[in-house]
């Protein structure tokens, strides 16, 4: 286990390198720089500001001058918030965002597992078809809906919850902010897993062995949570991984509609503003969140499908 | 003889600068509410601001854009200030007198001016504060606003050192500006955060991060106090401010929502006091519920369409850039397509104080004559039914300017019978594209001035001028600003500004549509809140009203 561990970090680093590299060609390559504003600079000072963060030198050198901060944990400085690193403003984006990816991610798995096994039980009855049609009601209906009408109800008209913002000061004070985005973000989530978990268990609970506990007289509960349960969740394990990684990253609506200081926005307002370091920042912090969870999601699979870990 | 003026006077007068006689009055104080109102004011005194995007920065040198400069206004005063209508008052400058040519500005400091760590803001504050916003190593992005200063160009180029810029603090209380040129709007201009004091010790202290909230000072009414990025930023009561006794609010949190609809929610829900703007497509739901705490007033900006002069169809066609110029039915677009009250533009500077607006004869005329003249000029210049023009109007991703743009389309076709097609470009592309000049022909655009001063419109369309989009390149027009910049007779050279303007616009480089508002919503419990034409409003000018 430990070896095939250590050869999926050493494979990770070139899939990093690949992603660093288009990320940096790319975002210099959209047109407009990082300092077009509709005032001209005067060219002498847009010089020294492009000196000031090595613009002027050549494409590769810059690459590498990034490439060598990086490996020291550096991400550089942004080019919009010239009083912040990029670093600085991944470690102040982060956590916000992470503790309501996480909400939202136990949130769903909760509803979304066990709505979804429910259904699956009551294959083509009634409740099946309504768990079935409000999950495809949650993936259709985008955030950008949900979470206005959610404002409109709860903050504007009903003023149980706040409508926005994200108080500084305590975790306490922030959790009556927190529960409108963390519902959002989990909305379309809970369906989506409550789809997956329904689908693969409908397909294991008809599977030999389940007949074959079925014929030695078990009871249905132990059925379920002893025999069914862990293989009916491995797809869903495995859209766990990429989508935690998401989800945990911030979404650029919900922190838009919401006023969350999360990670999502600066993918966003880092690309329309050009700011290289920050765009490079967070899509690196992105892709190695990727790769980790992936990985983690392999390990747990090697826990929950013995065959997995025989192959390794 | 030197003039000297005191103190209020209308801002007229201090614009006049040298002619006439000084007036003296004993100041006004926009603070508090008396007794006598009958208003009593909340026990919290704290103002929630809607502030638009997150600020750059909040060093006033680095600062550019409008969320920046409206907090920076809080933290830092300049030597003048600013009454809630935009008059100009002493800031940190208790007088000032301006000698007979125009070319020389004299501020006694105030005496128990203050900074934020209780140190006190004396004339060598600014003078260091001129030269290291002038100083290119600074890495300013406004500098350019200080270029009436004496060598200022020349610093700002990197060819004098910033010792060499013409500011001179004589001694503690007594500071003096040097002009190239009478300079009528340089008081205006002194309330621009490009010319606000610094703390030297603090700012070589911290070097480039003096401006975060560990180590910020500044000389304002307020003080930083909470800097979250993408969320808000808080400040606070300077205990050391010059005017707290008629200071009322205590603390301002700014919050950066970019998004219009969550900022309208958030206000609904009372957690904002004022807005940062409106979205548009809630001005009828607005108009119909919210009437009253919708607030209208005129802005320095104004919003057209230009012309790219350098190439064909426009090149040398002003016939044909008047009648694209007359088809269009400002009315409707003001009244349908914007409809927030924006005043329709006929004419490129808006109403400013000492400035006669130059509206063209056909301002007057009936939208029926304006067609006519259209079709004629549009025949004139060789285009027909059977020969349309066909050109590519060019406007950057917005669902405002697609709405304009989609108007103008289809009154030039309906009037002219010509064919222009749509194209949208993201924000920095297209912005790379208007000033290469070599693709656009007609492209959206919208300029807002930094001073209140025809000025800085005029010289946007001076030959030289890097941001002159259209390409328009008339020896007479910057002979006119050359000797308006000379001139130091304020009537003359608002009148030389005018007869340019008025050569401009019947060469038509570009086609204005309307004058900007500011649009936003404030709560009735808002006390003081007025709205000026520089759309600057002060914390400390307001209060909160019990509610």
């Amino acid at each position: 286990m430990f070896r095939y561990a250590l050869r999926r970090v050493f494979a990770a680093i070139p899939t990093l390198l690949i992603l660093i590299a288009l990320a940096f060609f790319m975002i210099r390559a959209a047109p407009g720089g990082p300092f077009d504003t509709e005032k001209t600079l005067h060219p002498e000072i847009e010089a020294k500001i492009r000196a000031a963060y090595h613009l002027d030198e050549p494409l590769i050198q810059q690459l590498g001058r990034y490439l060598s901060g990086l490996a020291q944990g550096d991400f550089g400085p942004s080019f919009q918030y010239t009083d912040r690193t990029v670093t600085e403003l991944i470690r102040e984006g982060f956590p916000v965002s992470l503790q309501l990816g996480a909400c939202a991610m136990l949130l769903a798995l909760l509803i979304g597992v066990s709505a979804g096994g429910w259904a699956a039980l009551r294959q083509n009855r009634a409740s099946d078809h309504a768990v079935m049609a409000a999950s495809m009601t949650g993936i259709s209906i985008p955030n950008f809906v949900i979470g206005p009408l959610l404002i409109l109800v709860f903050a504007v008209h009903l003023d149980w919850l706040p409508a926005g913002g994200w108080p500084s000061e305590s975790l306490f004070e922030r959790l009556p902010n927190m529960v409108m985005p963390v519902v959002a973000l989990a909305l379309p989530q809970i369906a989506y897993i409550a789809r997956l978990t329904r689908g693969s268990m409908i397909e294991v609970l008809r599977s030999n062995f389940i007949r074959m506990a079925r014929a030695q007289g078990l009871a249905q509960s132990t059925i379920l949570l002893r025999h069914a349960l862990k293989p009916g969740l491995l797809p869903v394990l495995s859209y766990l991984g990429p989508a935690t990684a998401a989800v945990i990253t911030g979404s650029v609506v919900i922190e838009q509609i919401f006023g969350v200081p999360g990670l999502g926005r600066h993918f966003v307002q880092g690309a329309l503003n050009r700011d290289y370091t920050l765009v490079m920042g967070v899509v690196v912090f992105y892709g190695i969140l990727i790769i980790l969870f992936n990985f983690l999601v392999d390990i747990c699979y090697g826990f929950l499908d013995p065959r997995v870990r025989q192959r390794s | 003889m030197r003039v000297k003026i005191l103190f209020g006077a209308g801002a007229l007068a201090l614009l006049l600068g040298g002619c006439g006689g000084g007036t003296e009055q004993t100041p006004v104080s926009y603070g508090p509410i008396g007794g006598e109102s009958g208003l009593e004011l909340a026990d919290e005194q704290v103002l929630h601001r809607g502030n638009g995007t997150e600020p750059q920065t909040l060093d006033p040198h680095r600062a550019e854009g409008v969320p920046s400069s409206n907090i920076l206004r809080d933290l830092f005063e300049g030597l003048v200030g600013e009454a809630p209508n935009g008059d100009l008052i002493p800031g940190a400058a208790e007088s000032w007198t301006i000698s007979e040519d125009g070319r020389t500005y004299t501020f006694i400091m105030r005496p128990d001016g203050r900074w934020s760590n209780g140190d006190p803001v004396t004339a060598f504050d600014f003078e260091y504060g001129l030269r290291r916003s002038a100083d290119p190593e600074t890495l300013s992005r406004y500098s350019s606003v200080l270029a009436p200063i004496r060598n200022a160009r020349k610093v700002i180029a990197g060819e004098l050192p910033p010792e060499e810029l013409g500011v001179e603090a004589v001694d503690e209380r007594t500071f003096v500006i040097h002009l190239n040129a009478p300079t009528p709007y340089m008081l205006g201009l002194l309330t621009h955060s490009t010319c606000y004091a610094v703390h030297r010790g603090v700012v070589e202290r911290h070097g480039s991060n003096w401006s975060r909230v560990e180590s910020h000072v500044g000389n304002g009414a307020y003080q930083l106090r909470d800097w979250v990025v993408q969320s808000h930023i808080h400040i606070e009561r300077n205990p050391h401010y010059w005017d707290n006794a008629n200071t009322t609010i205590n603390e301002v949190y700014y919050y950066a929502i970019e998004n219009q609809d969550a900022e309208l929610k958030r206000y609904r829900a009372d957690e904002l006091d004022i807005t940062d703007t409106i979205p548009q497509k809630q001005l009828k739901w607005i108009r119909a519920n919210l009437a009253e705490e919708f607030r209208v007033t005129p802005y320095l900006g104004t919003y057209y369409f230009g012309f790219n002069t350098t190439r064909p169809p426009f090149a040398d066609q002003p016939g044909l850039r008047r009648a694209l110029s007359l088809a269009v039915d400002r009315d409707i677009i003001a009244r349908v397509v914007s409809g927030a009250g924006e005043p329709v533009a006929y004419s490129w500077v808006p109403p400013v104080r000492g400035y006669a607006q130059q509206e063209p004869e056909e301002a007057g005329w009936t939208q029926e004559q304006r067609e006519a003249e259209a079709r004629r000029l549009y025949a004139e210049a060789g285009y027909s039914e059977e020969n349309p023009l066909t050109v590519e109007v060019l406007y950057n991703t917005s669902d405002n300017h697609k709405r304009i743009a989609i108007a103008l389309r289809s009154m030039w076709k309906e009037v002219l019978g010509m064919e222009a097609t749509l194209a949208n470009q993201e924000w920095k592309v297209f912005l790379e594209t208007r000033k290469s000049k070599l693709e656009t022909e007609i492209y959206r655009a919208g300029w807002i001035g930094d001073y209140e001063d025809a000025y800085t419109f005029a010289q946007l369309l001076e030959s030289a001028n890097e941001q002159n989009d259209s390409g328009y390149d008339n020896p007479r027009y910057d002979a006119l600003l050359a000797s308006a910049s000379a001139e130091p007779d304020v009537l003359r050279r608002a009148e030389h500004l005018q007869e340019a303007e008025r050569l401009m616009l019947a060469d038509q480089p570009i086609l204005p549509l309307y004058f900007y508002v500011t649009k936003r919503m404030v709560k009735p419990w808002v006390h003081g809140y007025e709205g000026n034409i520089m759309d600057h409003i002060y914390a400390r000018h307001l209060s909160i009203l019990k509610h």
